[in-house]
């Protein structure tokens, strides 16, 4: 595999260090290079070559700055560029004033359009809204059964019938099944309706006509094209197949938290000229966000999503909150209070594997390591089941306490002396690390490289590897995150 | 439903076929130059063939070229048609039985990321062997996609198939364990297990698939072919999931499903060229009878735009 791009580009134009303006030639070297990484990420080759000439417009003659290498000129440009095609800024739902705000799924079989069709529904309820879905694809074996059972779990209710009145039976038209529904949130004051329709091949004229017919009875506010961030070239003839059909008003990208480049959300940009709107990063149901543009062009680039990182390691990590447990701990003070604590700071950052992955740096084997939610789940269960002086001085956990700590939090006694030992450890670790003085390193590629390896020592048996989101945590402040969940097995008994 | 057409393998490809000539046009004519060799990459490229594959492919391309003194464009066609086709010469038998366990219950485990046709595919092969007369058992092991079961539980009424099961949430190697022991006691001829799809990144869910293939290999079981499920329109990612299926499983071989769309497919010519990973079957449509066996020629000659003989 390739380093990532900005590497590359910096040793093409090392040699243009110092002149005062890019020439042709040592442009058109690193176009060559900007191309291959495109089309490593699957970006489409039309798609590719109209970009590249952009890129070579927009950098020939320009001025090689001060502040910027050549190199990391030409990476700003073709980021620039890149952005400007993923749309600039996310599209921002708009709900109707006049309700149900109607949004439309469409794609091929597999991209994902049920399971996106319920995260949308659990999207909206977070916004204050009031959510019927229905269930339109009756190709699919199960399908409709399927959006059911995700349904029940986000209490939404799924509208699957044909008619508007009467009518018990399964539907089996699926264009009077979408306009029953559109009739039945009218009716039960449902504001928003979303449409999960039959995976369809572009090339299917029948069923691109029976899409259609569907649009036109429901009259979408949105129509969101779901694609899959593996596809590769052909996002472009499918994206113009349903663009032509349905007039696409963004884009929904799913499975993003594998390890596709994703450059199909490149192609497919483009050729629609609409945004992708959000894009699923994990298979629990509220791993779904709004997409943002900017950390999608780094990731097409390799160059690691860390706005993403940084941002929601800020949102989350009350920088005073942090301040403060790290006082405690120099004092000696930190207490189990301030353990589970931050164990909830970690929690709230979301999806840990979607963090990870957005690190850049890291080697795969941490990448690819399983990081357990249950774990801290389990973890905050042990705290939470001491009184508050066993919290503040743990020493004074005896034999007896244990078991009833552990009985309490449905774990073992082992678990729950594991767990103090760790937390002891931490407190003397990071009490010493404290003393040396608080000198900050940022956060660079090496500084993440190095952790990444450090960490990455994860044993392919017993429950998944040792992969903490270090990188979250800010150097020379105390953590959960360094702690060595494997040697905790907080794994509850019987699972 | 619409009627079931069945599928040949030409006929699927016929749209796919056409695009890839008006491609390769342009390079038609006397004298390859520069543009020509182009046209070929782009044509690799926009196959999903992968930029590796591409490059190292017409690397050999330009010195058999030179070697040869090819300097007609259709003449250079043939040869990347002829190279292309020698590269794709695994051995595609599909095992009835696992070898050298001949007495045991034989199992098809069927693996893949999420949404690429794995519980199609299985309806499908399902439906071919029950035709053939076999007694088919089904073993519901995607215990994590809500309805995925009943899906197959269609797919399994269609064909006269045993469906085993478990609840939603169960051990996936339990249920393929129950499926292959009522197998077994039915003496039924073979086992399909679908499993649940899963990111290749995702260690643990690797983890739990290599279980899943332990506990189908163990007696009175035996796995006589693992394949692998790929979405023709997957792009560079396939290569990785390739690699990272066939080390936790074991792959025997690659089902190659929707390539009745647009998508020409063509990073099973790298999985297979790099990695030695025959491509055995090729889905094509909906219905029970669009699944169709691998034929390298055929491909090869869709993906590049040249005519079959």
């Amino acid at each position: 595999m390739f380093d990532t791009l900005t590497e590359r580009l910096s040793g093409t134009l090392r040699g243009l260090r110092g002149r005062g303006r890019m020439r042709p030639a040592d442009v058109d070297e690193a176009l060559a290079e900007i191309r291959l990484a495109l089309l490593e990420a699957d970006v489409n080759v039309a798609v590719v070559r109209r970009f590249v000439e952009r890129v070579r417009e927009r950098s020939v003659g320009g001025e090689v700055t001060a502040s910027l290498t050549p190199g990391q000129q030409v990476t700003k440009i073709v980021n620039d560029e890149l952005i400007d095609i993923l749309g600039t800024s996310p599209l921002n739902v708009q709900f109707a004033s006049k309700p149900p705000t109607v949004v439309l799924l469409a794609g091929l079989q597999g991209s994902g359009k049920t399971t996106a069709a319920a995260k949308l529904a659990q999207w909206c309820k977070s916004q204050g809204r009031n959510p019927l879905l229905v269930g339109a694809d009756l190709q699919r074996p199960a399908a409709v059964e399927q959006l059911r059972t995700l349904a029940r779990s986000i209490d939404v209710e799924v509208w699957s019938q044909a008619g508007e009145t009467g009518d018990r039976g399964q539907a089996s038209d699926p264009v009077a099944c979408a306009a029953g529904g559109l009739a039945h949130a009218r009716h039960a004051g449902r504001d928003v309706l979303i449409v999960d329709t039959a995976g369809r091949l572009a090339v299917d004229a029948e069923l691109m006509t029976e899409v259609a017919r569907i649009s036109d009875a429901v009259e979408p506010h949105y129509t969101f094209l779901v694609v899959d961030s593996m596809v590769g070239q052909d996002a472009v003839a499918t994206a113009e197949a349903f663009h032509a059909t349905l007039e696409v008003d963004g884009i929904i990208l799913t499975k993003l938290d594998g390890d596709a480049r994703g450059g199909a959300a490149l192609s497919v940009a483009e050729v629609v000229g609409r945004p992708v709107a959000f894009a699923s990063v994990g298979e629990k149901i509220d791993d779904f966000e709004q997409f943002h543009p900017d950390r999608m062009a780094s990731r097409i680039l390799g160059m690691g999503d860390v706005m993403t990182l940084i941002e929601k390691a800020e949102r989350v990590y009350e920088q005073e909150e942090a301040e403060a447990a790290a006082q405690r701990l120099v004092e000696g003070t930190f207490t189990l209070d301030d353990f589970v604590d931050q164990l909830r700071q970690l929690r709230k950052m979301g999806n840990l594997q979607s963090i990870v992955s957005m690190m850049p740096g890291v080697s795969d084997q941490v990448r690819n390591a399983e990081i357990d939610d249950d774990r801290i789940t389990t973890a905050e269960a042990i705290v939470l089941s001491m009184t508050p002086a066993e919290r503040v001085s743990p020493e004074i956990i005896d034999a007896s306490r244990r078991a009833r700590i552990a009985a309490g939090s449905g774990t073992s006694s082992a678990q729950v002396s594991n767990l103090l030992k760790q937390f002891t450890q931490m407190r003397k670790m990071m009490g010493g690390m404290m003393g040396l003085g608080s000198k900050r390193r940022p956060a660079g590629r090496k500084a993440a490289r190095k952790r990444g390896k450090s960490a990455g020592g994860g044993s392919r048996t017993g429950g998944g590897g040792r992969a903490t989101p270090k990188g979250a945590s800010r150097a020379g402040k105390p953590s959960v995150a360094d702690i060595d969940w494997d040697a905790l097995d907080l794994k509850l008994p019987g699972r | 439903m619409r009627a079931p057409t069945p599928a040949t393998f030409s006929s699927g490809l016929a749209s796919s076929r056409r695009t890839l000539r008006e491609r390769l046009a342009s390079i038609n004519r006397r004298q390859p130059d520069e543009t020509a060799w182009e046209s070929l990459e782009e044509a690799l490229l926009g196959a999903d063939v992968g930029v590796a594959t591409t490059m190292a492919t017409l690397e050999r391309l330009r010195s058999t070229a030179a070697d040869q003194d090819i300097i007609d464009a259709d003449e250079l066609v043939q040869a990347l048609a002829d190279q292309m086709r020698a590269a794709l010469d695994a051995d595609r038998t599909l095992h009835a039985t696992a070898p050298d366990r001949e007495g045991a219950t034989p199992v098809w485990l069927f693996v893949g990321v999420n949404g690429v046709g794995k519980t199609t595919t299985i309806g499908k092969v399902g439906a071919r062997l029950s035709t053939d007369g076999q007694l088919v058992v089904m073993a519901a092991a995607d215990t994590f996609r809500a309805a995925a079961a009943s899906q197959l539980q269609t797919w399994a009424d269609r064909c006269g198939a045993e469906l085993i099961s478990g609840s939603s949430g169960a051990d996936p190697s339990s249920v393929v364990h129950d499926a292959v022991s009522a197998a077994a006691a039915r003496g039924a001829d073979v086992v399909l297990a679908d499993t649940a799809g899963r990111l290749q990144n995702r260690k643990n869910l690797m983890d739990e698939l290599a279980k899943v293939r332990r506990v189908a290999d163990r007696e009175p079981g035996a796995v006589a072919e693992t394949l692998l499920v790929i979405d023709a329109t997957t792009g560079q990612n396939g290569l990785s999931q390739a690699r990272a299926f066939a080390e936790a499983t074991d792959v025997t071989g690659v089902v190659l499903t929707k390539l009745d769309g647009s998508a020409k497919g063509g990073i099973v010519f790298a999985i297979e060229a790099e990695l030695g990973l025959p491509v055995k079957l090729v889905g094509l449509g909906e219905g029970p009878d669009d699944l169709v066996d691998f034929d390298a020629d055929s491909y090869v000659d869709a993906l590049l735009g040249v005519d079959a003989g």
